[in-house]
């Protein structure tokens, strides 16, 4: 391989950092079109009601109003997992939350779609509305979805892995706790934007703040009766995902069948309100854990059951249910396992994908239970978790394939960083150390629909100016995969980061990349880039070579330069080396493209898919607190988080990825909420009651880089963008009961929950 | 964005330009900004000044662009994100955000880049800002990305270039360069 060992691993910046800081990337909203209208969508404001009548009659009577369009325009349903296409763009029948979208007006500008929202006439008739999930699981007379089988059940998952039941029978230690895990939701800065535009030949285009593109691709040929070559689909710069816009939202096909009807293009900018209402936020989940060691503390069985509120919708839901379950399994041995996972409608917004989907909310739990474990058995909670540690290249008791998994080097990390061995135990009262671990998946080994074609690519061409074009899908959300892709064709073709350019998220310039989701972007089209590059490479050597009488293998690509390896003194501008190459070959590309492998890496019992991955990464957390016994509160001091990436190809990126993480955890463990009212309206639809962390909130977060290489990474690379939250968490929760010794099982951790606990502490002291 | 009827034409100093433009009595100095004059580098997180990621300076001094009315702004010098950098170059803040990985989307930038501007040209020169001070400073700029370490890194930086040293306790591993 030749290539600039400097660019992987080195302290480079974003591609595009000088565009970001010069307020010249432009987001969706920043874009407008000439003789562009403005749309804004008509809401339920009941929770569960029937639709009796839309009269659109006075808004279209309205001057500058040029189109209303309702769910009699938009019959086809759909929704992000193939097999619970349970939405539409405006509600059909009736409406399921309070916000559900109902209709959309296109007008001459803001003000006055506003105005026409307000004047058109919807007649509701009120239904029986389900706010809490374990009543929507019971009650058979309210149906939320009118299709699906008695119960508002969205999923139901039962697995059983190893004699469970004899385990706990003979078990020394047994440990029985219910844990809440609240909802919380994604807050990006940027709210969801759409524009909508038909040209001459009747291209449809969208420009979407999107996470996912392709998806979105396929759900306005869908939902719009178009082929999808009649469709192109534009990502601009995304201010912010976090798995908040990874599914189709009726903003985008709106704005799509408004610019078809009107000929114009057509903007639809969510409100903050707006952003909170769509949601696909973290599923409020109730779990009850049992779970058994043995005398040394070693993990015997593990028994969940779980109740995800889902809200009004599937979204993701199918998977987040399996997710729920199926990651517990790891990253320690766990010789018998069973868990139940149910998720249920409710007539709220639809929950969905968030940072760590599905898999943080049974991580708080278990990593709770491990130090009460550690707590009964008097091993040190970081003792205990390195002896229960899976190992690597192994199975999980469900059956996943495990390849490299650091976590030994991250729990020595943090245990180092944060002097825990000094520390711990000589705390005064009131403050304190708790650790947490954790592993997640680098992509997910079989794509959303079911298909046999890559889930990555990437065509790439270098020409005479010596500039090399990288197209891929993939979407930057601001986790820097398009600097990621640069980094990676630099190191291979010797390139400056500087000459690459890198067009991506385009469904006409490039080709399809399934979206950023499940940390899947780094190892995929990480891979694909790198072989496409090394195909260039190839090329470029063989001409150089030729022209110096040399051996392919002794010319490098580095730093700007081909370099004959036995001569150092012999090198050549790459530029003109290019040139030597498109001489010898004609126009220099190459494409590179990537599939998860499917062999052995997962159970073939049903669902035994969902969990697979090509490489898990693993995190440990130690947070130290201060918890005030006066007032309940709990000041997070600093968070010691480290992450093994694998190898990280920017540690810079990276380390923004374990802060940001971090960051993300403790908002919610201690500030947010994303919660309704008795009426299932949203109590905190704001930036200023949805408390999200501000600079002065946050902890000082120190983030240690791991590298344990996987064989299945590009360079060995795993994913950094949602496994350093999971244990952030509970490290928190556990470092409350080390600093004052109570448990806050149910999140997040409010000084009312923590005086409360204080008092009931007292009690039993004052008992004994 | 209809010109409306009721439109009254302000003059205003936008990044040392002067201007004279349209707004009518509700429009916000942002949107006369971004859909007026084609300034879009200052963003709309929020629309009720929670967020801050529409933070300019008003003759110098921070204001949320939704929340101020444009025509209250009549005969005021306005700064934005597009007046930082010059055909010199980088304003030392915007090059000390790219260099640590200070922008993730990059959504709050501008507006943090506003309140990052006017800490570092009011602050006491003598000696370097402490971590804290820099994040009270940035405290009305909510950012979902980064969990602040690295902007509040490179803020220090930006102030240490100004010939005061860096403050211990930076968490850039390379520190200032």
């Amino acid at each position: 391989m030749s290539g600039s060992p400097s660019v992987l691993g080195g302290r480079h910046g974003r591609i595009d950092g000088a565009e970001q800081v010069t307020g010249a990337a432009r987001f969706a909203d920043d874009l407008s079109l000439p003789r562009m209208l403005h749309a804004r969508i008509v809401r339920s404001p009941h929770a569960h009601a029937r639709l009796v009548r839309i009269d659109s009659s006075k808004a279209l009577s309205l001057p500058g109003v040029h189109a209303v369009i309702t769910g009699r325009d938009l019959p086809t349903p759909y929704g992000i997992i193939p097999w619970t296409t349970d939405e539409h763009v405006f509600a059909v029948e009736r409406a399921r939350y309070v916000g559900d979208a109902v209709a959309a007006v296109a007008a001459i500008d803001e003000a006055t779609a506003a105005r026409a929202v307000a004047a058109i006439e919807v007649e509701y008739e009120v239904l029986p509305a389900l706010l809490d999930p374990e009543e929507a699981a019971r009650r058979t007379d309210v149906q939320i979805h009118a299709s699906k089988r008695p119960g508002n059940l969205t999923k139901q998952v039962d697995l059983a892995f190893g004699d469970v039941d004899a385990a706990f029978a003979e078990a020394p230690l047994l440990l029985e706790n219910d844990y809440a895990f609240h909802g919380t939701t994604h807050a990006a800065i940027e709210p969801h934007c759409a524009l909508a535009q038909v040209d001459g030949d009747g291209l449809l285009t969208v420009w979407s703040a999107t996470q996912v593109p392709h998806y979105l691709h396929r759900a306005l040929a869908s939902v719009l009766g178009l082929p999808a070559r009649r469709i192109r689909v534009i990502q601009p710069p995304v201010g912010g995902g976090f798995g908040g816009k990874s599914e189709p939202f009726d903003l985008e096909l709106a704005s799509a069948l408004l610019a078809l009807r009107t000929g114009r293009p057509v903007k639809i900018l969510y409100t903050r309100e707006e952003v909170f209402l769509a949601h696909r936020g973290r599923h409020p989940t109730r779990i009850h854990a049992r779970t058994a060691f043995d005398r040394d503390g070693h993990l015997v069985a593990h028994d969940a059951d779980l109740l995800l509120d889902g809200g009004a919708y599937a979204s993701f839901g199918l998977v987040t249910t399996y997710y729920a379950g199926q990651l517990t399994s790891l990253p320690y041995r766990l010789p018998a396992y069973r868990y139940r996972s149910r998720r249920v409608y409710t007539n709220k917004p639809a929950c969905g994908p968030k940072r760590g989907h599905g898999a943080v909310q049974p991580r708080f739990a278990m990593e709770v239970q491990l130090d009460r474990a550690a707590v009964h058995l008097g091993i040190d909670p970081i003792e205990l978790r390195r002896k229960n540690f899976i190992g690597e290249n192994t199975r999980t008791v469900n059956e996943l394939r495990v390849g490299s998994l650091g976590l030994l080097a991250c729990l020595d990390a943090v245990e180092r960083a944060s002097g825990w061995k000094e520390r711990r135990g000589r705390l005064p009262r009131g403050r304190g150390l708790g650790v947490a671990a954790s592993a997640y998946i680098s992509g997910t080994n079989y794509p959303i629909y079911p298909n046999e074609m890559p889930q990555s690519a990437v065509q790439l061409c270098a020409d005479r100016s010596g500039r090399v074009r990288v197209f891929a899908g993939t979407s930057d959300i601001g986790q820097g995969s398009s600097t990621m892709l640069a980094t990676i064709v630099a190191a291979e073709l010797g390139v400056e980061l500087a000459d690459i350019r890198v067009v991506a998220a385009d469904t006409d310039l490039t080709p399809v990349d399934l979206g950023a989701y499940s940390s899947r972007i780094t190892l995929m089209a990480g891979h694909a880039a790198m072989d496409a590059a090394r195909e260039v490479a190839s090329m470029v050597r063989r001409a150089v070579a030729k022209k110096w009488e040399a051996s392919p293998k002794d010319v490098s690509l580095a730093g700007g330069l081909a370099i004959d390896i036995c001569d150092p003194s012999r090198t050549m501008p790459l530029a003109d080396a290019f040139v030597l190459a498109e001489s010898a070959f004609g126009t220099l590309g190459a494409v590179g493209s990537y599939n998860t492998p499917k062999e052995g890496i997962h159970g073939d019992y049903r669902g035994g898919t969902i969990g697979a991955t090509p490489a898990f990464s693993a995190t440990a957390h130690v947070a130290e607190v201060t918890v005030d016994e006066e007032t309940g509160d709990v000041v997070v001091e600093k968070i010691w988080c480290a992450h093994d990436c694998g190898k990280a190809l920017s540690p810079l990126l990276v380390e923004g990825q374990i802060e940001g993480s971090c960051y993300m955890g403790f908002g919610e463990a201690l500030m947010e909420h994303h919660e309704t009212d008795a009426a299932g309206r949203l109590v905190a639809p704001d930036l200023l009651d949805y408390r999200i962390p501000t600079s002065l909130d946050t902890p000082f977060i120190a983030s240690t880089i791991v590298e344990a290489p996987d064989e299945n990474g590009p360079y060995g690379a795993k994913e950094a963008g949602e496994g350093p939250l999971h244990s952030s968490i509970p490290a928190i929760a556990n470092a409350v009961f080390d600093a004052v010794g109570v448990r806050i099982d149910e999140l997040p951790i409010t000084p009312e929950k923590v005086l409360a606990a204080l008092d009931k502490q007292r009690e039993e002291q004052h008992r004994r | 964005m209809s010109e409306g009827s009721d439109a009254q034409p302000i003059s205003l100093t936008v990044n040392g330009e002067p201007v004279t433009v349209l707004a009518t009595p509700s429009e916000t100095l942002l949107e006369v900004l971004r859909y007026r004059l084609g300034l879009t580098g200052s963003k709309q997180g929020c629309d009720k000044g929670d967020c801050g990621a529409c933070t300019v300076l008003v003759d110098g001094r921070p204001v949320l662009g939704c929340l101020t009315l444009a025509t209250l702004c009549d005969g005021a010098e306005v700064r934005t994100v597009e007046g930082l950098s010059t055909a010199a170059g980088l304003h030392r803040v915007q090059a000390a955000f790219v260099r640590h990985g200070a922008a993730q989307c990059g959504f709050c930038t501008p507006g943090m880049l506003m309140s990052a501007v006017r800490f570092l040209e009011t602050r006491e020169q003598a000696r370097a800002p402490t971590r804290e001070e820099v994040a009270a400073a940035l405290s009305g700029n909510l950012c979902r990305c980064t969990g602040y370490a690295k902007i509040l890194d490179a803020v220090i930086d930006a102030a240490a270039e100004l010939g005061t040293r860096s403050v211990p306790g930076s968490n850039d591993a390379e520190g200032a360069r």
